[in-house]
Formats: structure tokens, sequence, C-alpha cells
């Protein structure tokens, strides 16, 4: 399912756009960083609380197109600048991560 | 070609530098892209673990046509068992640093993991040496 019918589909806020094209099949759900960089993989959403620089840079790294803050987290400053120029999206939602990851799994599980 | 970084202790706000470098290098190389993650992530973790633990150091990163060696030194608390600081789980770091969501005891594994060879070596009271290299 496209990142875009995703954002459409679910109440999300878009801090920053990007990737709306990607192909989004699966997602991991991690507020451990060295859990994300090690199982995390290409082409997921990651849907975390952490809201600081180094989620971008991560993000960047792992070639994740999306990164989705829940319990409508604030994303710093620094990690929003980082996220527009590394070309990662950054998403809102106020949602709480199981309930989060429950309606995302419907969603894309229903479409496949 | 040679690339080298100095880390500076505790400034989380530059970590990852080092491995979005290394990154675009590999990927204007053509470096298949399995051998690139693999090389982010033991690069990433090795740049985490000197900003959250040690004063400061350094990574030098060699890529050759066969292999790509890095080699981390860092001037800090070093490690006083590395035997049990490779088991999955155990960590030193400190609060604010689990905060952020790093000192989950999964580094040194992560790199172990993805690295074809991996040797570290730490004197208490001075610092921590690794060497990891990944074949192509």
């Amino acid at each position: 399912m496209k990142l875009s019918e995703i954002i459409k589909n679910l109440d999300i806020v878009v801090l920053n756009a990007a990737n709306e094209d990607a192909d989004i099949t699966s997602a991991y759900a991690s507020d451990l960083l060295s859990d994300v960089m090690g199982n995390a993989q290409a082409e997921e959403l990651w849907i975390t609380m952490q809201t600081h620089k180094n989620v971008a840079a991560i993000a960047s790294l792992k070639d994740i197109p999306a990164v989705v803050l829940i319990n409508n987290g604030k994303p710093d400053e620094d990690m929003l600048a980082h996220a527009k120029l590394e070309n990662v999206a950054v998403l809102v939602t106020n949602l709480a991560c199981y309930e989060f990851c429950a309606k995302l799994y419907n969603l894309i599980n229903c479409e496949l | 070609m040679e690339f080298l970084f100095e880390i500076e202790g505790a400034n989380f706000s530059v970590a990852g530098n080092a491995s979005s470098t290394i990154k675009r290098a590999l990927k204007q190389r053509d470096v298949d892209p399995a051998k690139i993650k693999r090389i982010v992530v033991a690069l990433f973790e090795a740049e985490i673990n000197v900003v959250a633990h040690a004063d400061h150091g350094t990574i030098r990163v060699l890529i050759e046509d066969h292999q790509v060696q890095m080699f981390v030194k860092d001037f800090g608390p070093g490690i006083e068992d590395v035997k049990e600081a490779m088991r999955e789980g155990y960590s030193t770091a400190s609060n604010s640093v689990r905060e952020m969501g790093f000192g989950a005891g999964m580094g040194l594994p992560n790199i172990k993991r993805n690295a074809d060879v991996f040797e570290i070596e730490s004197i208490k009271g001075l610092g921590t040496n690794a060497h990891i290299i990944i074949y192509l």
C-alpha cells in the first residue's frame, strides 16, 4: 500500500512530507534504536515514541521511508530538519502504539 | 579510499555522520546494497559507542576493492570485561543515554553479527580499540 493511502486512511498528521509513493507492506515498532538498526527492514514504516535527531539519521541509514510518532509525539527541531535533509517522512498519530499498529495492520492486510 | 572521522563524546547530534558519509561513498561505488547495510549498521553502532561512553575518539574507514575496514579508537573509561560486554543485553550506559533509546546492550552484538572480522581490545581507564572488517 502506498504511504499516501496510509496517511489518507489513518488519522495522521504529516510534519514532513516525503516518499508518498513508497510501497509499504510492513512496519517495525520499537523505541530501542539498536533494535531498529539490527532488525528493521528497508521500506518498513518505523513506529516509535523517540523524537530526537538520531531517529531521522537511523531511518535514513536503514532506508526507512517514514517514521510515525505515536501519542502525539513532537519531534525535536533538529530531528525534523534532519528528516527534511535526508528525505524521511515524519508522521504523527494521537493513538498509542498498540492501537496504531492494530489499525495499520488491518489496513495493510485488508488490501493484500 | 580512506576516511577519518573525529568523534566527540556525548555529542549525539552528530552521531551517524560518519555512517551517512560512508553509505554515500559505498553507493557511489555500486557496492551490493546488502553489504552496505551490514557496514552501515556496524559503523553506526561503533559511532554510538564512542559518543555514549568515551571522551573522544577516531574512526578510520578504509574502502578497498575486496573489503571495508573500520578502525575505531576511543579515549574513555574502557571496558572492564569485554567478554561480558559482548553479551546481548549487557550495558553500562547512563540513564540519559537509555532514555534516548540507546544503551540496550545490543550495540556490540549488532557489530559482531554484521562483521566478518571483529576484534576488540580495551584497557580500563584508557580506552577501547576495535577493528571491523566486512568483505565485499
